[in-house]
């Protein structure tokens, strides 16, 4: 049985798993935040704390795609709009009722010593098991010299973390913002500072759409709409290059709370294969509720026990060196498309794709075969259509008709329809198996090249050293 | 606005709203809501070269007019069905798809649902309706050809469809009351109502088709006089009557619901509300995609009990899978391997089909002795196919008849006599609309195509 539980995370933060909620609306309460203690969740970052606000209405909007909703996810909701007092009071409820759950204070206030040293004081006194501090919310609080504003200024981010540092007992985690060229210069900051761990990525500044009827982008705050910050599954990849980023740099590198589009265990195991400790998760949330956190501890157990993992620690970060600079990889490496008849079903998107997106090496000719001369000549998409299209058909009235219409031959479509690679041209780039609709119908195999392993690197390297040697 | 057709004033308000009709042969599909046509057009993969349009006789665009209905250009989503079938909106109800492009989707490779193509064509068709938007055409007289196209089906309406969007002139002749052929007189209620049809009529006669109604040119002088108004003429007659049982007592009319009456007679009468309501026992003979039409509307028009006759067995019914499914669901029964010999008139004035049991040996039917039997009944439908074409087109030279079909070029239309095309049922037989349709604008191509040539 794997233990999924969290140990001294950032020094010495526990959890009966990484699932904690991310500092948002689900964390906006102690009623909510014990529900979700209830649901199974780990931990929870406490919607930030700090002097209250005034939101608007309305606050959210969200990227749809081809029927699946909210793909993305858009906020311009501020931090708690409630008095510090009465979050502090429930905090200190949910520590007395749920004392196994990590509960982290999120934490903004002025950029001044006392402003933030007076909060960490407090907070602690509630109970807080840890401190994360808000240098990432990409609206509205940064324009009053909050939340990103700080975040964009390694000096800044440096100086509030050591500020933090003076008085905290517990650990500090600094939230990043995506929102800057490198996020590791913040990150160096953050660790200069000496704060003992990160939470990222913190959302991405967005607009998310524009009602086509009014004009207005979304969201409609009475005719007007600002950008807001983005997140949702849509941002995965990117949360996770930022994470591999930090985790891969030595003066970045902390312990890390994954934040970035997770909704499920899978993201949840490629978070922590990268080094994330624990998780955040807010987007899947606010969509389906905090019942999510049942299947993501299930399916987490049930892949670790599959792949013999007994603890997170057995696992953690084993991805983050099969990531590397691109000049580190092999260049002799070569892979092709396979096609499986019996699993095709001739949708032809992976012929399409090649044609109009690749390379031209997946051809509808298994019947009709390749056009030899100096080049082999195929008949291009257009043609192919054409021929379909100037073909004469009828519908199969009789029942001798009909038979002959859906007859099934040695593959499930005919022949006709079954692409073929042209492996002598395939350039092994993947984008036909990712088009294709059929799991499992096109594998990219490899083939020997009969080439040893080189990478860029070492090719011009290498080069480099014939020229030398052969300047006299 | 009423429509003209040829002096004959004509709407879809000169159709019976009949709310006896209305109730009992509502709509068989309910129309998808506008949310569910958006999430079935997004589960359609969109296939390169798709096998669904390959499967369409007029090779409608399908994923391309899905997924405009995915993306909310239901204009364009019409546009690109109207382009290939100027029929669009009652081949989307008329159409047996499992049998075309519904039965060719990729989707049932994988185990899965295909992917309602009728259904979301009548969606995009029922926006343009509802939209008032006019199909584009050609400024009319760009070209000064003028076609005559006899018989107001599809396959006419097509055909001159095309002619019009080209720029050329078109005229429809009909001698029936109402053009639209089966689409107007011969569709079950429940699938295309007459309205629905006529509507479309209409929409072809704004692309600038003429329409002369209740018009028979079944004569030699007729004929003649076509050729001298017009450059080109096209055939799109359809099939003749329904064939006859040749059998006694076949001629006692049963218009009243009591007698015998053919399957097509019965469809026109009840779309047209002369017939109104049937009771006791109807016995349709056949077992064809048209019997199967009559028996449900027999059941429908509240006949207790519904028979279908046919001399061969279930596995051999020239119906489609989901009419006969569809029949059974409406309660109709069936007698195989029998067949009528005799219809009586009994003298408290019910029917008498008398009948035999047969069997199949080597390929041949023959009667089963002493398995005479008579079925107390109302009505008799015959309903036992369309007769092949009469003598009007040999008298017209050149022009082949041959196995009660005209022999017609496959990819043109044309005839063994230049100037005339035909297309549609008198040409394959009998095949569904979109074929019809199909046939008609592959002729008014070629005829286009033979005009600019012999004006060059």
């Amino acid at each position: 049985m794997p233990d999924i539980g969290v140990r001294n995370f950032a020094g010495k933060i526990n959890s009966p798993n990484p699932f904690w909620l991310a500092s948002a609306p689900p964390t906006n309460t102690g009623e909510m935040i014990m529900r979700a203690f209830d649901a199974g969740w780990g931990g929870a970052v406490w919607k930030t704390i700090g002097e209250p606000i005034t939101n608007v209405s309305s606050r959210y909007s969200a990227m749809d795609l081809n029927g699946q909703r909210v793909v993305g996810f858009n906020n311009i909701e501020l931090i708690s709009d409630r008095p510090v007092e009465q979050n502090l009071r429930e905090m200190a409820e949910v520590k007395k009722r749920y004392p196994k759950n990590a509960v982290i204070a999120s934490l903004m206030v002025a950029s001044t010593r006392e402003a933030w040293h007076e909060i960490v004081t407090r907070t602690e006194d509630a109970g807080a098991d840890g401190l994360e501090l808000n240098f990432g919310c990409p609206h509205g609080m940064s324009e009053r010299g909050m939340g990103s504003a700080v975040g964009q200024v390694p000096e800044y981010a440096e100086m509030i973390t050591a500020w933090v540092k003076e008085k905290a007992r517990t650990p500090v985690l600094v939230k990043l913002t995506p929102n800057i060229s490198d996020i590791r210069t913040v990150a160096r900051a953050a660790k200069r500072g000496g704060a003992d761990g990160l939470s990222a990525i913190n959302t991405i500044n967005s607009i998310t759409g524009i009602d086509l009827d009014t004009l207005v982008p979304r969201p409609n705050v009475d005719g007007k709409s600002s950008h807001g910050g983005y997140c949702g599954p849509a941002v995965k990849p990117i949360a996770l290059n930022m994470v591999q980023q930090i985790l891969a740099d030595g003066e970045s590198a902390l312990p890390l709370s994954g934040i970035g589009g997770i909704g499920t265990w899978r993201d949840a195991a490629e978070f922590l294969l990268l080094g994330c400790g624990t998780l955040q998760v807010c987007t899947a949330v606010m969509h389906y509720g905090y019942r999510i956190v049942e299947d993501m501890a299930e399916g987490l157990d049930n892949w670790m026990r599959e792949k013999g993992f007994k603890t997170l620690e057995d696992f953690r970060g084993l991805s983050l060196n099969r990531v590397t600079e691109w000049k580190h990889l092999n260049l002799n490496y070569k892979i092709v498309a396979r096609i499986d008849e019996q699993k095709c079903i001739g949708c032809d998107l992976c012929h399409i794709a090649c044609w109009d997106g690749a390379h031209q090496c997946i051809h509808l000719d298994r019947v009709s075969g390749p056009v030899d001369g100096h080049v082999e000549l195929h008949r291009t998409p257009s043609e192919e259509e054409a021929v379909s299209r100037a073909s004469i058909a009828e519908t199969p009235v009789t029942r001798k008709e009909r038979a002959a219409a859906f007859a099934q031959g040695p593959f499930p479509m005919p022949l006709e329809r079954i692409p073929r690679v042209d492996e002598t041209e395939c350039v092994g780039c993947n984008l036909c198996s990712l088009v294709c609709p059929v799991h499992g119908c096109i594998t990219m195999v490899e083939v020997d090249t009969g080439l040893k392993p080189e990478t860029w690197d070492e090719r011009t390297k290498g080069a480099a050293c014939v020229t030398q040697t052969q300047t006299p | 606005m009423c429509p003209d057709f040829h002096g004959v004033r004509m709407s879809t308000s000169a159709l019976p709203h009949d709310e006896n009709l209305r109730a009992r042969f509502g709509e068989l599909k309910p129309a998808l809501a506008a949310q569910a046509a958006v999430i079935e057009a997004d589960r359609c993969l969109n296939c390169f070269d798709a096998p669904c349009t390959a499967a369409c006789p007029t090779h409608i665009d399908v994923p391309g007019f899905i997924k405009r209905i995915a993306s909310g250009n239901l204009r364009g989503s019409a546009m690109r069905i109207l382009d290939a079938n100027i029929l669009g909106a009652s081949c989307a109800r008329v159409c047996p798809v499992e049998v075309l492009c519904e039965g060719a989707c990729v989707m049932v490779r994988q185990n899965r649902k295909p992917i309602q193509i009728g259904q979301l064509q009548r969606h995009a068709m029922d926006a343009f309706w509802a939209s008032g938007e006019a199909v584009p055409v050609k400024a009319p007289g760009t070209s000064k050809l003028r076609v005559a196209c006899i018989g107001g089906g599809p396959a006419s309406m097509a055909c001159a469809a095309e002619l019009c969007r080209q720029g050329a002139q078109a005229t429809v002749i009909d001698r029936r009351e109402l053009p639209g052929g089966l689409n107007t007189y011969g569709v079950a209620e429940y699938k295309l109502r007459s309205a629905d049809s006529v509507r479309e009529v209409e929409m072809i006669q704004r692309l600038g088709v003429e329409f002369r109604c209740g018009v028979d040119v079944g004569s030699a002088a007729a004929l003649e006089a076509l050729e001298a108004e017009f450059d080109f003429v096209f055939l799109g007659l359809g099939l003749g009557a329904m064939q006859r049982l040749n059998i006694p007592g076949e001629e006692l009319a049963g218009e009243d619901g009591k007698g015998v009456m053919n399957a097509l007679e019965l469809i026109a009468a009840y779309k047209a509300g002369h017939l109104r309501e049937l009771h006791g026992t109807v016995v349709v003979v056949g077992a064809g995609n048209t019997a199967i039409d009559a028996a449900n509307a027999a059941r429908r028009l509240g006949a207790e009990t519904v028979y279908m006759l046919y001399r061969r067995g279930e596995s051999e019914m020239s119906a489609f899978e989901f009419e006969y499914e569809h029949a059974k669901q409406e309660g109709v029964q069936f007698l195989w391997h029998r067949k009528p010999v005799e219809i009586r008139r009994g003298e408290d004035g019910r029917m008498q089909l008398e009948t035999v049991q047969v069997r199949e040996t080597n390929g041949k039917l023959e009667v089963i002795p002493d398995s005479q039997s008579a079925i107390e009944c109302d009505l008799v439908v015959p309903a036992i196919g369309q007769s092949p074409l009469t003598q009007l087109l040999q008298e017209v030279r050149g022009v082949e008849v041959r196995d009660g079909k005209i022999v017609a070029d496959r990819a043109t239309g044309q005839t063994g006599n230049p100037r005339y095309f035909a297309g549609g049922d008198c040409v394959n037989g009998g095949r569904e609309v979109v074929d019809a349709v199909a046939g008609g604008k592959r002729a008014a191509l070629a005829i286009l195509k033979t005009a600019e040539v012999a004006l060059a």
